[in-house]
C-alpha cells in the first residue's frame, strides 16, 4: 500500500467515522429524552417523523437557524475559542478506538480502526484532559458569573475525578500488559463473557470507580454540577447561543459515547461476543466482520441506556459532597484495586 | 515528511513561547504555554517517545496548565501593561540571552556524530522504557517518588498551619 493510497484510505475512514459519531450523538440526545420521557411517565418526541425519530434532523436545523448572540461583554478570541475545543477534543478520541475484528479490509490497513497506536488509552486520557479548556475557556470569557462558577466548579471536578478515572484503569492496563486497546480487548477474548476483564479479570470495583469518574467527567448527573440549572442558570454555556450552544451539546454527548466505547473496551471484552468461543467463526466472511460490530455498538448502546437511567433517577449531589467523595472514596479505592491486582498478578 | 512535521512543531512551540512573553493577559500567556507544552508532546512523539508524549500532555498541558488557568480564573487577574523593563534587565538580560545561545549554538555545532535520530529508528515501547526504570533504575526512581512524598507532606504542612492560625485569629 502505497502513501497515497494509505493517505486516501485515511481521510474516507475519518470522515465516514466522524460522520457516524455525529449521528450516533444526534440520536443519543433522541434516546435521552424518549427513556426520560418514559421514566417520567410521559411520551417524549413523539410528533416528528414516525415515534419522533427524525426530531434531532429539526433540532440541527433549529440550532441553525437561531440567531448567534455574541454578547458585547465577552471576551471574544476565547468566546469562539472555547466551543471548538470542546468540541474537538470530543470527536479526536474516537479515533484510536476499534470497533470491530481486525484483520479486514485491504492488506495491511484496518478496517474498523482510524489508527491503531501503542499508547492509545493514553492518547485518549490526554485528549479528555485537553476537553477540560473548552469548558473553562467559555465559563471565564463570558464574564458571567454564574458561567465564571460553572467553569470553576467543571475545572475543580475534572482535575479531582480524572486522578480516579486513571487509576482506576491502571488495574485493566496491569492485566493486558499494553496500553493498546486492541491488545487490551485481545486478552479478554478468549472465553467470552467469563474472561472480559469486569467477571475475569477482577475488575468489578475498578469498573465502578471509572464509570463514577467518567459520569463526573461527562459532567452528567449526578454530577452535573457544571450546568446545574437551579443554581447557575446554564452554567458555563449560559452566555452561548445557536450553533455555539449546539457544539457544548454535542461535545457532551460526543464524550459519553466515548466513554461508553472505552468502558466497553476495558471491562467488556469490546468488539468480542459474549459467548466466546462457544460458537466457531461463520463460513460467512460478511457475518464475521459485521457481527463484531453488532456486539461492539449493542454493549456502548447499553451504556448509553445507564446514562440516561442515571440521570433520570439520582439527584444532584452537593458541592462538598463530590469533592469529599472524590478524594475520599473513590482515590483511595482506585489505589486499593492497584495494589490488589498487582498482588494478584504477582501471586497467582 | 519526519522533517517537515518537526519543522511545523518547533515553530509552534516557538511561536508559543513568544506570544507568552508579548501577551499582555495571563489567560492568553497560559494558553501559549500550552501550545509549547502540546508541541514538545509531538516532539518527543516524532523522537520515538511515545510514553513521554503522552505522559507530557496528560500532566503537564493536562492537569498543570489546568490548575494555572484555574487560578487566573478564581484571582481574575486582570490585564497587565507592558513597561520598557527595568535598565538592569536590559544591560544583563540581552548579553545573558546572547550568551546561552551561542554556547548552546557552539555546542550543536560541534559535536560529532550527531544524526537525525528520529522515529525512523524505531519507537521506545512503554515496555522498554518501564524495564529500564524499574529494572535498572528502580533506587533512583523510588528516591525521587520520596522526594516528591516529601514535597506534598511540605505543602499539606504549610497549608494546614495557615489554616490554623485563621482558626486562632477568630
Amino acid at each position: 500500500m502505497t502513501l497515497l493510497e494509505f493517505i486516501l484510505w485515511s481521510i474516507v475512514k475519518v470522515a465516514v467515522v466522524t460522520v457516524l459519531l455525529l449521528v450516533a450523538v444526534a440520536y443519543t440526545v433522541l434516546l435521552e429524552r424518549k427513556l426520560v420521557g418514559r421514566i417520567q411517565n410521559r411520551w417524549g418526541p413523539s410528533r416528528v417523523g414516525p415515534f419522533g425519530l427524525l426530531q434531532p434532523l429539526v433540532d440541527g436545523a433549529k440550532s441553525f437557524l437561531k440567531e448567534d448572540l455574541i454578547p458585547t461583554g465577552v471576551y471574544k478570541p476565547l468566546y469562539l475559542l472555547a466551543p471548538i475545543i470542546a468540541l474537538s477534543s470530543a470527536l479526536i478520541s474516537i479515533g484510536v478506538i476499534p470497533f470491530g475484528a481486525p484483520g479486514f479490509g485491504p492488506k495491511g490497513f484496518d478496517l474498523f480502526q482510524v489508527s491503531n497506536v501503542n499508547i492509545g488509552l493514553l492518547v485518549i486520557l490526554g485528549v479528555t484532559s485537553i476537553g477540560v479548556y473548552g469548558v473553562a475557556l467559555a465559563g471565564w470569557s463570558s464574564n458571567n458569573k454564574y458561567s465564571l462558577l460553572g467553569s470553576l466548579r467543571s475545572s475543580a471536578q475534572l482535575i479531582s475525578y480524572e486522578l480516579a478515572l486513571g487509576l482506576s484503569l491502571v488495574g485493566v492496563v496491569l492485566l493486558a500488559g499494553s496500553f493498546n486497546l486492541r491488545a487490551i480487548v485481545e486478552q479478554q477474548a478468549t472465553h467470552g463473557i467469563a474472561s472480559w476483564n469486569i467477571f475475569g479479570g477482577f475488575q468489578f470495583l475498578a469498573f465502578f470507580i471509572y464509570l463514577m469518574a467518567a459520569f463526573a467527567e461527562t459532567n452528567r448527573s449526578p454530577f452535573d454540577l457544571p450546568e446545574a440549572e437551579s443554581e447557575l442558570t446554564g452554567g458555563y454555556h449560559t452566555e452561548y447561543s445557536s450553533m455555539k450552544f449546539a457544539m457544548f451539546f454535542m461535545a457532551e454527548y460526543a464524550n459519553m459515547i466515548n466513554v461508553g466505547c472505552v468502558a466497553t473496551l476495558l471491562f467488556f471484552g469490546g468488539w468480542t461476543s459474549p459467548f466466546g468461543s462457544h460458537f466457531d467463526h461463520f463460513q460467512n466472511n460478511f457475518l464475521n466482520a459485521v457481527l463484531p460490530l453488532f456486539w461492539f455498538a449493542f454493549k456502548v448502546f447499553l451504556f448509553l441506556c445507564l446514562y440516561v437511567w442515571v440521570r433520570g433517577t439520582l439527584p444532584r449531589f452537593r458541592y462538598d459532597q463530590l469533592m469529599n467523595f472524590g478524594w475520599r472514596v473513590l482515590l483511595p479505592l482506585a489505589i486499593l484495586n492497584i495494589v490488589g491486582t498487582s498482588l494478584w498478578l504477582a501471586y497467582r | 515528511m519526519y522533517l517537515a512535521l518537526f519543522f511545523l512543531f518547533a515553530a509552534f512551540a516557538i511561536a508559543g513561547a513568544v506570544n507568552l512573553l508579548v501577551q499582555s493577559h495571563p489567560i492568553n500567556s497560559a494558553l501559549s504555554l500550552i501550545v509549547v507544552m502540546t508541541s514538545l508532546a509531538i516532539l518527543y512523539l516524532l523522537l520515538g517517545a511515545e510514553f513521554l508524549a503522552a505522559a507530557q500532555v496528560i500532566v503537564y498541558s493536562g492537569a498543570v496548565m489546568v490548575l494555572f488557568t484555574f487560578v487566573i480564573m478564581l484571582l481574575n487577574a486582570g490585564r497587565e501593561e507592558h513597561t520598557l523593563g527595568s535598565r538592569a534587565a536590559r544591560a544583563i538580560g540581552f548579553p545573558a540571552v546572547v550568551v546561552i545561545l551561542g554556547v548552546l549554538a557552539s555546542v550543536v555545532l560541534r559535536a560529532r556524530g550527531l544524526t537525525a535520530n528520529g522515529i525512523q529508528q524505531g519507537v521506545t515501547t512503554t515496555e522498554e522504557l518501564s524495564r529500564v526504570l524499574f529494572r535498572e533504575l528502580l533506587l533512583p526512581f523510588e528516591v525521587t517518588s520520596v522526594l516528591i512524598l516529601i514535597a506534598i507532606l511540605g505543602a499539606v504542612a504549610l497549608a494546614r498551619r495557615g489554616s490554623g492560625e485563621s482558626e486562632a485569629g477568630q
